[in-house]
């Protein structure tokens, strides 16, 4: 995973609420069970006049000509709404959008996000009308989001600032813990033995 | 200190507080599907890591699979079969228990998990898909994740998790006839607006939660994730064990799971009331499961006019009466014996609309479908127009494959009524199943008859 610490970029305004999954990357955009191939798809719906033909639909905001490198996007209200797909984050991350700004986020999509070095920055709605469209820097480090010299904080959790900061994986910050969670499992195993199905085979 | 059932397991499953501010929680059942379990599986192998502990994961074939008869690996869905084929070799080299196409168990990962037994009270539960809330209709705390999650969970036993807040929904009173478990949640969404559960997990209460049998528990948590909430959660009764017992997976004798409910004066961080003798049937309206209303309502004046647009429909206009091309009765929402009863009541005997282009009835397990067809539900279907399939996921997302015909709009037991979610151009009403089943009949939406739209 890329280490994130500073963002410099236009940010492309995509001013809806409730953007799901399904409309960042459809289900049928999603032919194969690996993590690529899909900024294609991304936004499909909305980026193409016709998805079959792959016709660029003027009017959406990363077929602006303005944007086509901005690495970030503003949104509305519970931005990642909808199915848990993964590949949502996979889509946005392969077309280079590396951060994502809204007024809330749903909690599968955020998660899914600190997960693939995707910065999720949670703004109101007043500061997100006035950076949408313009160029700003992005300071993990920092927690700020700064446009025209104003700065804007953002919250985010301790792990997930640390794991974006660092690129860690997951799972090997958790497996340093193996040893504590065996221990934890031999008792849960007197607790509870109807859990451990294998233990009755 | 009386603590919330989410606190209760919380506490049961915290192995350590991790450096970073977030909790180490053991994770009892993972469940994977062909859609999104094959990339964790197949991620997980080429880092060389292993499960945990194999016997504690499952998968199922639910997403791709086709529903048409006579099914076998292959799908309309360009790729699909790739899907279905590849989790199965992941499966088997993981050792993990798999319920295949053809398997006599194999359904919706949400109706198979309860009636094996696998979800149980007081467990955790994760799944990398978003429904994966229903379980927690058992008193477990079941959450959708991404496929990084699941692979965590398979490799360490655990997820990292930041502890979300308490929500209470206390529904008070009885709900009027021919108003369900569906109309409740939709209400809930319409009220507070679909992201009015972030941050917490949403615990529903009240003397009509506890009325509703295990299916309808299961339809109110199911859209919890609708309502952006980590998870839903009810508390463990005699409704729960009851269902619970004999059950495949669960232990024998079930255990005492009586302090699997909120303490009395446990505190949640934030409560909503609903009265649910006031509530009726209801409709959505827009592209998002907030946009509903009861039928017969007209649409809000300030009514999102981007969903407007896409729906074509007018702010003031009631859904009542609008024409339907296409009635589908099934997913993880709406798909269990009792819906398929209840809807199957109402179509005996009678026809669906000549105006309606497609009726499907697609149960949502294996174990549903054979139950229905030992009480003649498939012929009370078949004979009044509607295909009767085999179980999965089917139309309630279009996956490349089989659709709807264009610019269809359709009337939905489903969960999201999202833009393209059915399709490019579909238009999506979700409802119960009572309003689909009576909608196909009359080719326009309506509520059963008897009811007050």
């Amino acid at each position: 995973m890329t280490p994130f610490t500073t963002l410099t970029s236009l940010v492309a305004p995509l001013p809806r609420n409730n953007v799901d999954t399904d409309t960042i990357i459809p289900s049928r955009e999603m032919r194969s069970t690996g993590k690529t191939g899909l900024a294609d798809g991304l936004f499909a719906p909305w980026r193409y006049s016709d998805v079959d033909a792959r016709v660029p639909n003027p009017d959406f905001v990363l077929n602006d000509p303005r944007f086509s490198s901005a690495k970030i996007l503003s949104a509305g209200k519970n931005f990642g709404c909808g199915s848990s797909r993964e590949h949502a984050v996979w889509a946005l991350a392969e077309y280079g959008i590396r951060c994502v700004m809204a007024e809330s986020f749903a909690p599968i999509f955020y998660q899914n996000c600190v997960r693939n070095g995707v910065l999720p920055v949670v703004l109101n709605k007043d500061v997100l009308a006035q950076i949408g469209g313009n160029e700003v820097t992005v300071d993990l480090p920092s927690q700020t989001v700064i446009c025209d010299e104003k700065k804007y904080a953002f919250d985010l959790a301790a792990e997930a600032k640390t794991m974006l900061a660092d690129g860690l994986d997951g799972i090997d910050l958790t497996l340093k813990h193996a040893d504590t969670i065996a221990a934890w499992q031999v008792a849960d195993r007197l607790a509870r033995p109807y859990i451990y199905l294998g233990d009755s085979e | 200190m009386p603590r919330t059932l989410f606190d209760k397991i919380w506490e049961t499953h915290h192995i350590a507080d991790t450096a970073g501010g977030s909790a180490l929680i053991a994770i009892d059942r993972i469940f994977l599907h062909e859609r999104t379990g094959a990339s964790a599986l197949n991620s997980m192998a080429e880092a060389g890591r292993t499960v945990l502990d194999p016997a504690r994961v499952f998968a199922v074939m639910d997403h791709i699979v086709d529903t048409r008869p006579g099914r076998g690996d292959g799908t309309l869905m360009q790729g699909g079969e790739g899907f279905i084929t590849e989790t199965r070799a992941a499966c088997h080299a993981a050792d993990i228990t798999l319920f295949d196409v053809n398997d006599p168990d194999q359904g919706i990962t949400h109706v198979i998990s309860p009636e094996l037994g696998i979800v149980l009270p007081g467990c955790t539960l994760i799944a990398p898909d978003s429904h994966t809330c229903t379980q927690g209709a058992f008193g477990a705390l079941a959450w959708g994740i991404g496929s990084s999650e699941a692979e965590h969970a398979m490799v360490t036993g655990t997820l990292r998790v930041q502890k979300p807040k308490a929500m209470r929904v206390t529904f008070e009173g009885t709900l009027p006839a021919g108003v369900t478990a569906k109309d409740m949640i939709l209400a809930l969404l319409a009220q507070e607006g679909a992201g009015g559960g972030a941050g917490h997990v949403v615990e529903f209460a009240g003397e009509a939660v506890r009325a509703l049998d295990m299916e309808a528990r299961m339809t109110l948590c199911n859209m919890a994730t609708e309502f952006a909430a980590f998870t839903g959660i009810i508390g463990v009764d005699q409704t729960t064990t009851d269902y619970l017992t004999g059950r495949r997976y669960a232990p024998d004798p079930l255990p005492d799971w009586s302090d699997l409910v909120s303490d009395e004066a446990a505190v949640f961080d934030r409560e909503i009331t609903i009265d649910a003798s006031a509530l009726r049937p209801m409709v959505s309206w827009g592209t998002s499961p907030g946009h509903a209303a009861p039928l017969g309502d007209p649409i809000p004046a300030d009514a999102d006019p981007g969903a407007l647009t896409y729906i074509g429909l007018k702010a003031g206009q009631s859904v009542e009466g609008v024409p339907i091309d296409v009635a589908f009765i099934g997913s993880c929402t709406n798909s269990r014996l009792s819906d398929l009863r209840r809807a199957a009541a109402l179509v005996k005997g009678r026809h669906v609309a000549d105006t309606v282009k497609v009726a499907l009835v697609v149960p949502g397990s294996s174990s549903v479908k054979r139950a229905a067809e030992a009480e003649g539900l498939d012929t009370i279907f078949t004979d009044a127009g509607f295909e009767w399939r085999q179980s999965g996921c089917s139309l309630c997302f279009y996956a490349g494959g089989e659709s709807f015909p264009p610019g269809s709009r359709v009337i939905s037991s489903t969960n999201r009524n999202f833009e393209g979610r059915q399709g490019p151009g579909i238009k999506t009403h979700i409802a119960s199943p009572e309003v689909v089943a009576a909608s196909a009949l009359a080719g326009r939406i309506v509520a059963p008859e008897g009811d007050e739209g």
